[in-house]
C-alpha cells in the first residue's frame, strides 16, 4: 500500500491564493514539499468529481482529460457522485478506490472554484479560484479551464501541467494552431506555402517562412491583430527555419545564397541588417534551436559531408559536433529541438533508412531512441521537457503525435488533412 | 514534363520561335496566291481546259498549303526543341549538389539560347526527394540551384538572367516512396521567371 503524506509547509503555500510559485518545479529540497509525496515512477490516482454549475460537466471532462494527458496521474473515472459537497468527504472510500487526491469544482458565471483534497492526509490540499469567461465551451473558456488544470496538476504533483499551451503546425501550406489537447485547430495564415512556424516566447508573435516570387521570406505575425511584416534583413535567396531567442529580442534563421546556407540573427521588429552566426563555407546550416539561457544554439549542418547536429555559441564561436560522427553507412541527423530544461536535444535520425526521433543527453551524450513505429521526425518539446510533439506516418499519413518521454505513452494530436512541422509553445498563462 | 511546360510563358516560346526561325536560314515562306483568282474565270467554250485550270489551281493551292504546314511544323519543332533544351532537368545524387558530366553537357546546350536571348530570365529551382526534413531540404535545394547558376555563369551567361530558388521537398515531380521516384525528384528545374 502506498503511503502519501503532506508537509505542513505545503498547505500554507498552496492555500495562499495568488501566491507566486517561487519553488518552481524542484521538489527535492528538504522541508519544502509541494503536493503529495509519492514514490517516483508511480502515478498517483486522482478522482475528478462531477462539477456543479452550468458547464460543470464540460469542465470536469476537460480537466480530467488534461490530467490524463499530463501523464503524472492515474485518472479514476466513473465513481459517480459520491461526496460532491465540500463537507464530510468520505476519504476512506476514495482511498479504497486507489485515489490519492480528489478534485472538486464549482463553476459560477465567471469563476471556477476548485478544491483539491489529499486523501491520505484527509484534508484539503489546495483551494483556488480561476476566472473563466461566461460563455461555456468557447475556445477562450476551454483555455481558462486548461489553465486551471495546470494549477491542479501542480497542487497534486508539484509540477505545473502543460494544458494551457498551444501547438503550431503546417497543414495545406498554411500555419495552423491547436490547443495542447488537439482542440480548436484553425488556420492563422492564407494558403501561400508557409513552413517552419515558431513561437515568440511571449506567445504573442509567430514567425514562419513563405515562398514568394522574390525567394523564400520570413514573416513575423502578431497573433493579437493578424498583422504581418516580412523580414528584409537578408533579401532574396532562401530565408527559412526561424526561431526567436528565449528573450524574444532576436530572430535566428537560415539564409541561403551562392555562398551556402548559414545561420543569421536579425531584429524581428526592425529593418536592421542581419548578423552572421555560422560560417559554413558553402555547406547547409539550418534548423537552429536555443539553449534555455539563450547562450547556445544547436543546429543541423552538412559541413562534414552529411547532416549532423552541432552546437555553437550565439556569437558563432565554439562550434562543435554534438551527435557522434560515424564514417561509412548512411547517417543523417537533423531537426534538433533543445529541451526547455536544457538537459537534452531531440532530433530526427535516419535509422535503417527510416527517420526516428532520438534524444541526446547534454550531460553524457548518451542517445535514446524514442520512436520506432512509422517514420517520425521534427520533434518539439513541451514546456515540461517531458512531452514531445513530432510528425509521424504511423497512422498512414503525416499527423502530429505527442509522446511522454518518461512513460512512452503516445497520443495522436491532429486528425484530418496531413500535419507536420510542429512547434510547441511555452506556457501561455503567466 | 507537362508541369514544366505549363509554367513556360509565351515570351519564352516566342523567343524560342525566333531562334528556330533564325536557324532555318531566314527564308520566310512566300504568301500563297489566292486560288480563287485562278478558278474565278468565267465559263468559256472549252470546258475541258477550264476544268484542267481548276484542277491545276487546286493542286497548286494544295502544294502551297502543304509547304506552309511543313514550315510551321519545322518552326514548332524548333520552339519545342529550344524549350526542351532550356527546361531539361538537372538531376542529383542523394544529399549532393555536384553536377555530373551529363548535367554539364545539358547545361552547355542551354548557353547559346540564353546568350541569344538577353532578355530571357530563368528561375532555377532546386528540389529534393521526400526524405529528410523540410528545412534541411530547403537548404539542399538552394545549394543545387546555386550549383546550376554558378555553372552557367562561369560559362558566360549573365548573372542577371538567372535566379536561384529552392522548393526543398515541397514540390515533387513524381509521387512515390521508392528510389525511382526519389531520383526523379532530386532535381533542378529551369523555367522562365515571371
Amino acid at each position: 500500500m502506498r503511503r502519501y503524506t503532506l508537509s505542513a509547509a505545503a498547505i500554507v503555500v498552496l492555500t495562499a491564493v495568488a501566491a507566486p510559485y517561487t519553488h518552481a518545479q524542484d521538489t527535492t529540497h528538504r522541508g519544502v514539499h509541494i503536493g503529495l509525496q509519492y514514490r517516483q515512477g508511480t502515478r498517483p490516482g486522482v478522482v475528478v468529481l462531477p462539477m456543479l454549475g452550468v458547464g460543470g460537466d464540460s469542465a470536469q471532462a476537460v480537466i480530467q482529460r488534461d490530467l490524463d494527458y499530463g501523464d503524472r496521474l492515474t485518472i479514476i473515472a466513473n465513481v459517480g457522485s459520491i461526496g460532491t459537497s465540500t463537507a464530510n468527504v468520505n476519504y476512506p472510500i476514495f482511498a479504497k478506490l486507489g485515489a490519492a487526491a480528489i478534485v472538486q469544482g464549482f463553476l459560477g458565471p465567471t469563476t471556477l472554484h476548485v478544491l483539491v483534497h489529499d486523501v491520505g492526509g484527509q484534508k484539503i490540499l489546495a483551494t483556488r479560484d480561476f476566472a473563466v469567461p461566461p460563455q461555456v465551451n468557447t475556445p477562450e473558456w476551454r483555455f481558462a479551464i486548461h489553465a486551471a488544470s495546470d494549477e491542479i496538476e501542480k497542487s497534486i504533483t508539484g509540477t505545473r501541467g502543460v494544458s494551457a499551451t498551444r501547438v503550431l503546425f503546417v497543414r495545406d501550406g498554411q500555419i495552423f494552431v491547436c490547443d495542447a489537447d488537439g482542440y480548436g485547430a484553425k488556420a492563422l495564415t492564407p494558403k501561400e506555402g508557409a513552413l517552419s512556424p515558431a513561437w515568440h516566447p511571449s506567445g504573442r508573435y509567430i514567425a514562419y517562412s513563405v515562398f514568394t516570387k522574390a525567394g523564400t521570406e520570413i514573416v513575423v505575425q502578431d497573433l493579437t491583430n493578424g498583422g504581418t511584416r516580412h523580414l528584409v534583413a537578408t533579401p532574396g535567396g532562401l530565408n527559412s527555419a526561424p526561431v526567436f531567442t528565449p528573450d524574444g529580442k532576436w530572430l535566428v534563421y537560415a539564409h541561403g545564397d551562392e555562398v551556402g546556407t548559414d545561420l543569421f540573427a536579425a531584429n524581428p521588429f526592425s529593418n536592421d541588417p542581419a548578423r552572421r552566426i555560422t560560417v559554413g563555407h558553402g555547406t547547409d546550416n539550418t534548423q537552429p534551436t536555443f539553449s534555455p539561457d539563450g547562450q547556445q544554439i544547436a543546429f543541423t549542418s552538412g559541413r562534414s559531408g552529411h547532416p549532423e547536429i552541432y552546437i555553437t555559441d550565439f556569437d558563432g564561436t565554439n562550434a562543435e559536433l554534438l551527435t557522434p560522427f560515424e564514417f561509412g553507412g548512411e547517417f543523417y541527423r537533423e531537426g534538433p529541438d533543445w529541451s526547455p530544461d536544457g538537459r537534452s536535444v531531440a532530433f530526427g535520425s535516419w535509422i535503417g533508412g527510416i527517420f526516428q526521433v532520438e534524444t541526446i543527453s547534454l550531460r553524457d551524450r548518451s542517445i535514446k531512441q524514442l520512436t520506432s513505429e512509422g517514420r517520425n521526425e521534427d520533434p518539439s518539446y513541451a514546456p515540461d521537457s517531458r512531452h514531445v510533439v513530432f510528425t509521424s506516418t504511423r497512422s498512414g499519413v503525416h499527423q502530429l503525435w505527442v509522446l511522454d518521454v518518461e512513460s512512452g505513452r503516445v497520443r495522436q494530436l491532429t486528425f484530418g488533412s496531413e500535419a507536420r512541422l510542429a512547434a510547441w509553445s511555452r506556457a501561455l498563462v503567466p | 514534363m507537362t508541369r514544366v511546360s505549363r509554367v513556360v510563358p509565351l515570351s519564352l516560346i516566342l523567343s524560342a520561335a525566333a531562334i528556330a526561325a533564325a536557324a532555318c536560314g531566314g527564308s520566310k515562306p512566300t504568301p500563297a496566291p489566292t486560288p480563287a483568282a485562278a478558278s474565278n474565270t468565267p465559263s468559256g467554250p472549252n470546258t475541258d481546259s477550264l476544268d484542267q485550270a481548276r484542277r491545276d489551281s487546286i493542286a497548286r493551292a494544295q502544294r502551297i498549303a502543304d509547304s506552309l504546314r511543313a514550315e510551321q511544323d519545322r518552326l514548332a519543332a524548333g520552339v519545342a526543341a529550344a524549350r526542351n533544351t532550356i527546361t531539361a532537368m538537372i538531376y542529383f545524387d542523394l544529399d549532393k549538389s555536384d553536377l555530373t558530366d551529363q548535367d554539364k553537357a545539358s547545361l552547355d546546350q542551354k548557353i547559346p539560347i540564353l546568350n541569344a536571348n538577353a532578355g530571357l530570365r530563368i528561375r532555377v529551382a532546386g528540389n529534393c526527394d521526400e526524405r529528410g526534413s523540410d528545412e534541411y531540404n530547403l537548404a539542399l535545394g538552394q545549394r543545387r540551384a546555386e550549383a546550376v547558376v554558378k555553372s552557367l555563369t562561369l560559362l558566360g551567361v549573365k548573372p542577371t538572367q538567372l535566379e536561384a530558388t529552392s522548393f526543398g521537398k515541397e514540390r515533387p515531380a513524381v509521387p512515390g516512396e521508392n528510389e525511382e521516384a526519389w531520383a526523379k525528384n532530386r532535381r533542378a528545374e529551369l523555367m522562365a521567371a515571371q
